[in-house]
């Protein structure tokens, strides 16, 4: 729980070959850091900005940018909610207070056993079969309240650990790409010119 | 009158490439190529609104409110004044009802969420967004719902606070943090609705120029402790003036009200600041309206000091001056004042025969730096190559660093340095070349013939910053260091970095060493019972000597001790008579920067106390030493200096009256050649002492400012990571750094940054002196480090 561990730095510096610039990996390196912590610690937005050249400061506004990567330990299973027009009128209000019950928590916090955490969302796309959940961004169409409850029961009881990763998992097979594929990590200081869209003065 | 013109066609110059003329409002305008309409419209005072737009800074357009029409093939336009490049034959309106209802629905979107706490808000009466709100606004809002809160203040650094709910996100000091300064420590965080400036947690804004920040901000998001509520901005008085903490020479306004200093700010001098001001610069204003000021002379009897008159405390240092032996009366120091002042005590010193004076203290370089062709800090960033032979500029020459680093950034110049140990340039540096202390000179000739330094330095202009960096180090290696450059470049030009904001000036006016008399050699002599009288003007060996051991037998050695300061500082409490001396803000004149510079520094308050300008003591001794003297004005020694000063024209003081001021070059009187030194090599058990300087110490000027005070840092002696292995100590543990002076216990830290073999301790923290191992007679020292 801190910086990346040995073996993540090693796929770091994988990722970071993949860009011609270091800080292009800054955000594969957060989906990393959340994956070994389920949230983003500060000591691991410290360690990217050392792995990619950018100070800490800058690391942690790229990422508070994205809803999806949390700064506090949130649950195993993050259950996102949908609460927009659609599934609100499809019963979305009556599911997250039958969530709320059911767990014995508010929308937004997580259960004491740090399994589950509650989430209210905005649309996931998903409006023809409201209402909608995902849970760490896998779907779950038409809940009912019977059904987030035996999904619940499932979750506790580890059933669906093949589905559905712990948070912080982006995919379940990670990708990798050859050293001889990779673009290869130009330093900063090599880079003698700006490509034309950074270049203010050339734009019009 | 009749005129006739006799202009011949083939005499004009020839069309600039770049030159683009565009239509304002009607007027033709000329700008070149790459300006943006904002500029052009700035330099014929046709006013954009803006809160972004920064003219030191790129552009980003992000507050919208510089919206402009322009001319396009399907009818006006509104485009974005601050992003949008000129272009031959553009015609711009700036006050059209479209161009005045953006502005207006801008400052009705900026104001949907910003409080209206302008009769708390320090910005308040000085502030873009009221101004413009007033201006270019609509008088009223449609807004009724209520606005965000925040908790407020967060303090981002020790300085800086920042009040989230007034910020209305225009990247001005986010951009200057990464840009201008290169410290990156603030960001936008969150996003949409929520955005924020923030720093990481648990880091903060720890930049030496936090400050500006402050400054440029167009709101009162962002305000600095030491004028957080102190005054309104319709109360203060200002004066155009120039900072005199470091020898860059920014130009400040300096700002008063009720008799009390209350702020700075940068203005912008093109050939020098930019508008930038370090916080040192900024802050340590503090420690003029500090109640620790001498305000009064005192006398010594017996232990302590008894107040006295100006006439019986000058009687008493004339008679002593008048019973003197030939040859025994010492001035050091001279560097904290203005060049009037350094004049006149020349003057003084001429009167009275005195052959010994010195406006360094032992950590500079010797007067003759200055007879190279010398440079300017424009010059330098102009193109080429600069070498950097010099102490760590980000630390002692704030805004120097900023330029530097500028034009490196721009492409424009490629830094070679080569130091002892990394510097806050070393990550700008095209090649950063490590030499242990005293290796430097004999390094030089074979590493600036390697093929591709070569064809660096011979593919432009080379300027060599030439300063002391190790203070453990004796000058003549940086000597031998800048004279092996010379050597291979020598068409090379020179710019001084010496330490003290008029030392150029002292130096140049009356107060360098005679005959290679210098402060060394006087302490020396002092310490012998050869000197009779030793005036330290504005001076405090005991504190900045490095060789401590020397300041304190030449302070005692001295039979009668005269301190003019305006503080009572460690040696001004071993004086006799003790002078208080008007500080900066409190007198007119002019100062000299490292380039020469000549500009004007101004009273804006009264003296603290019955504190004098040291011209004026050093007047009042002449008169009292029956010495013909027709100084009673300011003027009256401008005069003179003009008169007998060659390149201190007349002119140069009413022109230094002017932002820019004026660059003379002043020839010091040679002082007599600096022997080589050869240092011998480093027992391999020993480590090389680096001593140098950081930007905040426990100088007087700082320790008296409470808002800097606690920025100086833990004495500690900084080693190599695997050295620290060797020497078999922890981190943070304290070692024993030794030799066969003296021996002195401090915490020992690991930083790679530190070549192996060399042990770094900063000058002047917090904790035990590293100077007791220092002596003047060896040219580098060494010492051994053993864990306890």
């Amino acid at each position: 729980m801190a910086r990346l561990t040995e073996e993540n730095v090693r796929l770091a510096r994988e990722i970071i070959g993949r860009y011609p610039k270091p800080r292009s990996a800054t955000i594969p390196l957060l989906h990393l850091a959340q994956e070994q912590d389920g949230y983003v610690t500060n000591e691991a937005m410290s360690h990217i900005g050392e792995l990619v050249g950018a100070s800490s400061a800058e690391v942690f506004g790229t990422a508070s940018f994205y809803e999806m990567f949390k700064f506090e330990p949130v649950g195993k299973y993050l259950i996102n909610i949908c609460g927009t027009m659609s599934c609100a009128l499809l019963g979305a209000e009556e599911l997250m207070h039958h969530a709320e019950e059911r767990l014995g928590i508010k929308m937004g916090s997580t259960t004491a056993d740090g399994k589950i955490t509650l989430e209210r969302a905005e649309c996931q796309a998903a409006c023809t079969e409201a209402p909608c959940l995902q849970v760490n961004y896998r779907y779950r169409y038409r809940v009912t309240p019977d059904q987030l409850d035996s999904l619940i029961d499932d979750l506790s009881a580890g059933n669906l650990s093949s589905e559905i990763p712990a948070h912080g998992v982006v995919a379940s097979v990670r990708q990798h790409i050859p050293a001889d594929r990779a673009v290869g990590a130009v330093a900063p200081e090599l880079v003698t010119e700006n490509p034309v869209w950074l270049d203010g003065k050339a734009a019009l | 009158m009749t005129t006739i013109d006799t202009t011949d066609t083939n005499d004009l110059p020839p069309q600039d490439p770049n030159a683009v003329s565009i239509t304002i409002n009607g007027r033709t305008v000329e700008a070149r190529k790459g300006d943006f309409i904002i500029a052009a419209a700035d330099s014929v005072d046709e006013y954009i609104p803006r809160f972004c737009y920064h003219p030191r800074m790129s552009s980003v357009g992000m507050c919208r409110q510089c919206m402009v029409e322009v001319e396009g093939p399907r009818g006006p336009m509104m485009v974005v004044s601050c992003m949008t490049p000129v272009a031959d034959g553009q015609v711009v309106r700036t006050d059209t009802p479209q161009v005045k209802r953006a502005q207006e629905g801008m400052i009705e979107l900026l104001l949907a969420n910003h409080p209206l706490d302008c009769p708390v808000c320090d910005k308040g009466g000085e502030c873009p967004l009221q101004d413009q709100a007033f201006s270019h606004g609509a008088g009223e809002s449609r807004f009724v719902e209520e606005k965000r809160h925040y908790e407020k203040p967060i303090p981002i650094s020790d300085l800086v606070f920042l009040d989230r709910e007034r910020c209305i996100l225009c990247d001005r000091c986010t951009r200057f943090a990464d840009e201008v300064a290169g410290d990156p420590l603030i960001s936008f965080t969150q996003r949409g609705n929520n955005t924020q400036i923030m720093t990481f947690p648990d880091e903060p804004f720890a930049s030496y120029f936090s400050g500006n920040t402050v400054q440029i901000c167009p709101v009162g998001a962002l305000t600095a402790s030491p004028y957080r509520f102190k005054a309104r901005p319709w109360d203060l008085e200002q004066r155009e003036s120039t900072c005199t903490t470091c020898s860059v020479g920014c130009r400040t306004v300096v700002q008063s009200s009720r008799d009390e200093l209350l702020r700075y700010q940068g203005v912008d001098s093109d050939p020098v600041n930019w508008g930038w001001l370090c916080d040192k610069g900024r802050f340590n204003f503090q420690s003029t309206n500090s109640d620790d000021r001498l305000s009064s002379p005192q006398i010594k009897s017996g232990d302590s000091f008894a107040a006295s008159s100006w006439s019986d405390a000058l009687e008493s240092v004339a008679r002593v001056i008048r019973h003197s032996r030939e040859g025994s009366i010492a001035i050091l120091g001279g560097a904290r004042g203005t060049n009037e002042d350094a004049f006149m005590w020349g003057a003084l010193a001429d009167a009275a025969g005195v052959t010994m004076r010195d406006a360094q203290l032992d950590d500079g370089l010797p007067a003759s730096v200055f007879s190279y062709a010398q440079a300017t800090i424009d010059s330098a960033c102009a193109g080429g190559t600069v070498i950097l032979l010099a102490p760590d500029i980000k630390e002692e020459l704030p805004v120097l660093y900023l330029r530097l680093r500028d034009a490196v950034q721009k492409k424009r110049i490629r830094l070679i340095e080569i130091s002892s140990h990394e510097t806050g340039l070393t990550k700008y540096a095209w090649k950063s070349i490590r030499a242990e202390s005293g290796t430097a000179a004999g390094a030089i000739p074979a590493l600036l013939v390697q093929a591709d330094i070569a064809a660096q330095l011979a593919s432009g202009p080379v300027v060599v910053v030439a300063g002391r960096a190790n203070l453990a180090e004796s000058a003549s290696h940086s000597m031998d260091a800048l004279t092996a450059v010379l050597a291979v470049v020598p068409s090379a030009s020179v710019l001084p970095v010496l330490r003290r904001g008029n030392v150029r000036g002292a130096l140049s006016l009356g107060l360098a060493p005679r005959n290679g008399n210098d402060a060394a050699t006087i302490l020396e002599a002092s310490a012998k019972g050869n000197v009779d009288c030793l005036i330290l003007l504005g001076a405090d060996p005991l504190s900045d000597v490095a060789d401590v051991d020397l300041a304190r037998r030449g302070i005692a050695g001295a039979k009668f001790v005269v301190a003019i300061d305006t503080f009572l500082t460690a040696s001004a409490s071993h004086a006799d008579v003790v002078l208080p001396a008007a500080a900066y803000g409190e007198k007119d004149g002019t100062t000299m920067n490292l380039e020469g510079r000549v500009t004007s520094v101004v009273q804006k308050i009264t003296p603290h106390g019955t504190s004098r300008a040291d011209w004026m003591i050093a007047v009042e001794l002449m008169t009292l030493l029956g010495h013909e003297s027709n100084f009673t004005t300011l003027a009256d020694i401008q005069h003179a200096m003009s008169a007998a000063v060659p390149g201190f024209g007349s002119t140069t003081t009413a022109v230094a009256i002017k932002r820019d001021g004026v660059v003379v070059s002043v020839t010091p009187p040679s002082s007599a050649p600096s022997a080589t030194s050869v240092a011998g090599p480093r027992n391999s058990y020993e480590f090389r002492l680096d001593l140098s300087r950081k930007l905040f110490d426990r100088a007087i000027g700082t320790i008296t400012s409470p808002s800097l005070a606690n920025l100086a840092s833990e004495a500690n002696v900084f080693i190599h990571p695997l050295d620290l292995d060797r020497v078999g100590a922890a981190e943070g543990t304290n070692v024993r750094v030794s030799n066969s002076h003296s021996s002195i216990v401090l915490p020992v830290r690991a930083l790679s940054s530190i070549p192996r073999g060399t042990a770094w301790v900063p000058f002047n923290q917090i904790g035990a002196d590293v100077r007791e191992l220092v002596r003047r007679n060896e040219s580098i020292v060494d010492v051994r480090i053993e864990s306890m």
